[in-house]
């Protein structure tokens, strides 16, 4: 190494044969590698030229050559190569020049490396490796990107349409894409994804209109779903990453959005025959496919939602003509029906919401919405109400009630009914009848099952609160404590000696504001009967005396022994009725009217206590005469012919229509309701519209029932005619709290 | 000293002359005037009662040549601030007459058509319909109004301005089961209609808003009539 200047005439030339080595190297043809000092001193001789003085400083001529190399070599061996090839041909050449590029572009940067150190800093030029690929971007890229995008997208159609193609060349072309955008992806973006995601969106499209005249929708959707699965492998394979979201969303949006209406609505296969064919796994793929699309689900659960209220509303009109062809008393057992049919429906429903909706509250939503539409519905006259009360206490009542089922059945049922209760608006009456129906059992059914009592109250407390459920507990531990009251009764009497009733008593305490409200009657016991009420007045006496008793003589159930000409039975009558009976212990005959007057009863009781004596099962008055009513004139007679093969009869009373009491007295606590929710709201509001006040009256109720609208302005004047409210002077749509 | 006191009076006196004149002859004139308006009042009231009865006002009415339920008799009573119906006590009497600067009949007569017009004047005649509500409750503790009598104050007091919608509201009231008697709110909402709604379309009418319940069924009512 001479220790002289070297000239830039002396030196070029030098280089010049080390790029000489290199291209050669990079277009194969036979040449030895470069041993360490030829690169040592390929690197000495730019850090020479570049260190010396000036001008003998060659930095700049340095870094003009350098560039001066790269483009020769692109311009006339580069692209000239890829230029005579085409199609996947060209590909190949591209891939393979872009790599020789970059091994050209590191080799000769190493050369040049004193450049990089202090020139290109100093001057703030682009770094050796930036100069390069910029020759490559601007004299081979620019020009061949374009015809390259077309043989790529021909390729990946070539592969959609089922061919094998070679992915790690595409996935080598995609990187030439990435590589010449100089650290952005804005190149491979331009030049090539945008052609992609249009490609593919005219693709599917295409894919769209074919599949959806010939294929039904569950094949449709088969299709829909591999292909995402495919196009999701397509840039696993040789796409960059953050092409999936856009290319997934032109295909989502091809095969599935434009498309949503025809598909989901298709008359033959769409969703409506998929549900009413039960078709779990079309479904769940429905709900897959358009669960990431926004509001893709929306058709779906709209149609879920017809599908289910329309199944409900067939149960109703099923009930519904039933009812209508069998007479009315038989009717009530379309109402269980119907009940057991909508819990099974439910049941049916909730399955698919949980498993091919995935739980989603869209399809919830539906399913509630669906079911507040028809559960709401009345049957034959009977309100959604009153039937799942009545259903309940079948389940509830031992006797005539429906089938018997298991405990754990029964506490299944029991759970579902209470679940179908949400959906009824009214609960309040449900709630009324539920109670009128309780009490009954309590009373009348002995041998009930105090703990399914208490859990289904439990249930109910669950689901609407301590309020509604209050009553029916206390009716419940009445019940229990007049059990243990019994008992201390009995002790007592034993204990006397002076009280001696010649009929065993048994004597039930109810707590006036837990149960219905009953009518007294000035009943004029029997006799036997008034010793025992006495004593038990007195005993009571004993243990409190800041009650009053109030005697229900209708609620009460007597052992009557009848002595008939046969044997003798054991009649098992209510109060009243042995009451009726024992007048004839002395009189053989009596008249309506002589019962009427020693009874002390109204008209309407005597007439249907009668009627079950006389007329219905069991003759034990003879009537005369022996029509089918009872009327004022007519007389009685002890049946002495009377009997029957068992020992002990039942002779029932049939209940007092109670359907428009409960109506009416939930009437009168809605009334005081509102006005209570409406004092509520505007104490604290001081001042509100009419149309808040009136909603948020409504919220204020909605667990309970909903709120005639009618019923909640006619408070609301009620209201300020009682100087709670006043309007507004100013403004007649609002109100103000009147303190 | 006098000299001077009475100079000084004097000068005083001379502006307190003028004025005390003045005010004497405006005082001598109202005291006259007051007079005269004691004097028509006995000439109708009841010598025993000292209040004029409605056998006064009947007498009255001819007088001044209109009908005992010519709206200008309440409006008379509006003036007045007559507190119960079919009676004027002499305050009352001296109130109106005053106000009215009527202290014969002939004068009285002749402001009618301006109390009237008075009355007539919007930001007046709300403020004169609830005193006709008010002036019919005749026992204490009284808040309604029954519907015969509502009946009549409406042909009365809204008669000759809204003639289509008191025929219409009269006739419902009259064939209706919902309401027996109608209360100050209603009475109220009522002149509101009539002021802001068309009719007979009642187009702008939205019964979503706080009209009184009688006035939605009301609206009801017309809907299926038209239809």
């Amino acid at each position: 190494m001479s220790k002289g200047i070297v000239e830039l005439e002396e030196g070029w030339p030098f280089m010049e044969t080390g790029v000489a080595k290199l291209k050669r190297i990079l277009e194969e043809l036979p040449e030895p590698a470069f041993e360490s000092v030829q690169y040592i001193t390929l690197y000495t001789t730019i850090y020479n030229m570049c260190v010396q003085k000036p001008p003998h400083d060659f930095s700049q001529q340095l870094y003009d050559k350098y560039r001066g190399v790269i483009d020769d070599y692109n311009k006339q061996t580069v692209l000239p190569a890829i230029r005579k090839k085409h199609g996947e041909y060209m590909l190949r050449e591209l891939v393979k020049r872009w790599a020789n590029h970059k091994v050209l572009v590191r080799w000769l940067s190493r050369f040049f490396d004193y450049l990089d150190r202090y020139f290109v800093p100093r001057r703030n030029l682009l770094t050796l490796n930036s100069v390069g690929l910029t020759s490559f971007r601007d004299l081979v890229y620019q020009e061949i990107q374009s015809n390259a995008k077309d043989a790529v997208l021909e390729l990946i159609h070539k592969e959609r349409e089922g061919e094998q193609i070679d992915r790690s060349l595409l996935k080598n072309v995609i990187d030439v894409y990435c590589g010449n955008g100089m650290g952005e992806m804005v190149k491979y973006e331009e030049d090539f994804e945008s052609f992609l995601l249009q490609d593919s969106a005219s693709y599917y499209s295409r894919k769209a209109s074919k599949w959806s005249q010939e294929d039904s929708c569950p094949d449709y959707m088969r299709k829909a779903e591999e292909c995402l699965k495919l196009e999701k492998e397509r840039v696993t394979n040789y796409l960059h990453s953050t092409t999936e979201p856009k290319l997934l969303g032109k295909v989502q949006n091809e095969l599935l959005v434009v498309v949503a209406k025809q598909l989901i609505e298709n008359e033959h296969s769409g969703c409506r025959a998929l549900l009413r064919d039960d078709k779990m796994d079309d479904l769940s793929r429905m709900y897959k496919l358009y669960h990431p699309i926004l509001q893709g689900l929306d058709p779906v659960a709209d149609l879920f939602k017809q599908h289910v209220t329309a199944e409900g509303n067939a149960l109703i009109k099923q009930a519904a003509d039933a009812a209508i062809n069998q007479d009315a008393s038989a009717g009530g057992v379309q109402d269980q029906v119907l009940v057991r049919k909508e819990i099974e429906l439910h049941d049916k429903y909730m399955v698919y919401v949980d498993e091919c909706f995935q739980k989603h509250s869209l399809f919830h939503k539906a399913l509630k919405e669906a079911f507040e539409v028809f559960c709401n519905k009345t049957v034959a006259g009977v309100s959604s109400a009153e039937i799942l009360a009545t259903y309940c206490d079948n389940i509830l009542k031992t006797r005539g009630g429906s089938e018997k089922l298991s405990e754990e059945a029964t506490e299944i049922t029991l759970e579902k009914v209470v679940k179908l209760l949400v959906y009824i608006s009214d609960k309040d009456l449900f709630a009324e009848f539920y109670r009128k129906k309780q009490a009954r059992r309590l009373l009348f059914d002995r041998s009930g099952n105090d703990e399914h009592e208490r859990s289904i109250l439990t249930k109910l407390k669950e689901l609407l609160g301590g309020q509604f459920t209050s009553k029916m507990e206390g009716m419940v531990t009445d019940i229990t404590l007049a059990k243990e009251q019994q008992t201390n009764f009995a002790d007592y009497l034993s204990a006397s000696l002076t009280t001696k009733l010649g009929i065993d008593l048994t004597v039930t305490v109810l707590t006036t504001g837990f149960w219905p409200s009953y009518k007294t009657s000035d009943l004029n016991l029997p006799i036997e009967m008034v010793n025992c009420v006495e004593a038990f007045k007195t005993f009571y006496g004993t243990i409190t005396k800041h009650r009053r008793l109030s005697w229900i003589y209708s609620l009460g159930t007597c052992h009557i022994s009848g002595k008939f000409d046969k044997k003798s039975l054991e009649l098992v009558v209510s109060t009243y009725q042995a009451a009726v009976l024992l007048l004839f212990n002395n009189a053989e005959r009596l008249s309506y009217t002589e019962m009427l007057e020693q009874l002390n009863l109204s008209h309407e009781d005597l007439v249907r206590l009668l009627h079950s004596l006389s007329c219905g099962k069991y003759k034990i008055l003879i009537k005369e005469p022996m029509s089918r009513t009872i009327s004022k004139t007519d007389t009685f007679e002890f049946n002495s012919k009377f009997t029957d093969k068992m020992r002990r009869i039942r002779v029932p009373l049939p209940p007092m229509d109670e359907r428009k009491k409960v109506v009416e007295d939930v009437d009168k606590d809605r009334r005081y309701a509102i006005d209570a929710a409406l004092v509520r709201i505007m104490k604290s509001r001081k001042v509100l519209g009419h149309q808040q006040l009136v909603s948020e009256c409504v919220e204020h109720l909605s667990k309970m029932f909903k709120p005639d609208i009618k019923m909640i302005k006619k408070r609301i004047e009620d209201l300020i005619s009682r100087d709670y409210l006043e309007r507004d002077s100013e403004n007649p749509n609002t109100f103000k709290y009147v303190a | 000293m006098r000299r001077s006191s009475s100079k000084k009076k004097s000068g005083q006196s001379t502006e307190s002359v003028t004025t005390d004149l003045f005010r004497s002859a405006s005082s001598k004139a109202s005291n006259k005037e007051m007079d005269r308006i004691d004097h028509l009042f006995n000439q109708y009231a009841n010598k025993s009662s000292s209040l004029i009865d409605p056998e006064g006002i009947e007498e009255l009415c001819s007088n001044l040549e209109v009908s005992h339920t010519d709206i200008r008799i309440l409006m008379l009573a509006w003036k007045m601030k007559a507190e119960k119906q079919g009676y004027f006590t002499h305050e009352e009497w001296r109130r109106g007459l005053k106000a009215l600067r009527a202290d014969t009949i002939n004068k009285l007569k002749k402001a009618l058509p301006e109390l009237e017009k008075e009355v007539r004047r919007p930001s007046n005649f709300a403020d004169f319909y609830a005193y006709a509500f008010c002036y019919c409750l005749t026992e204490e503790k009284q808040k309604s109004i029954d519907i015969e009598t509502i009946c009549q104050l409406l042909e009365i007091v809204m008669g000759s301005t809204f003639r289509a919608q008191v025929d219409y509201f009269v006739e419902y009231l009259k064939i209706q089961n919902d309401y027996k008697v109608i209360n100050m709110d209603q009475w109220m909402g009522l002149y509101r209609f009539c002021n802001e709604i068309s009719f007979p379309d009642m187009g702008n009418y939205n019964p979503e808003l706080a009209w009184p319940l009688i006035l939605d069924n009301f609206v009801e009512w017309i809907q299926e009539k038209q239809a």
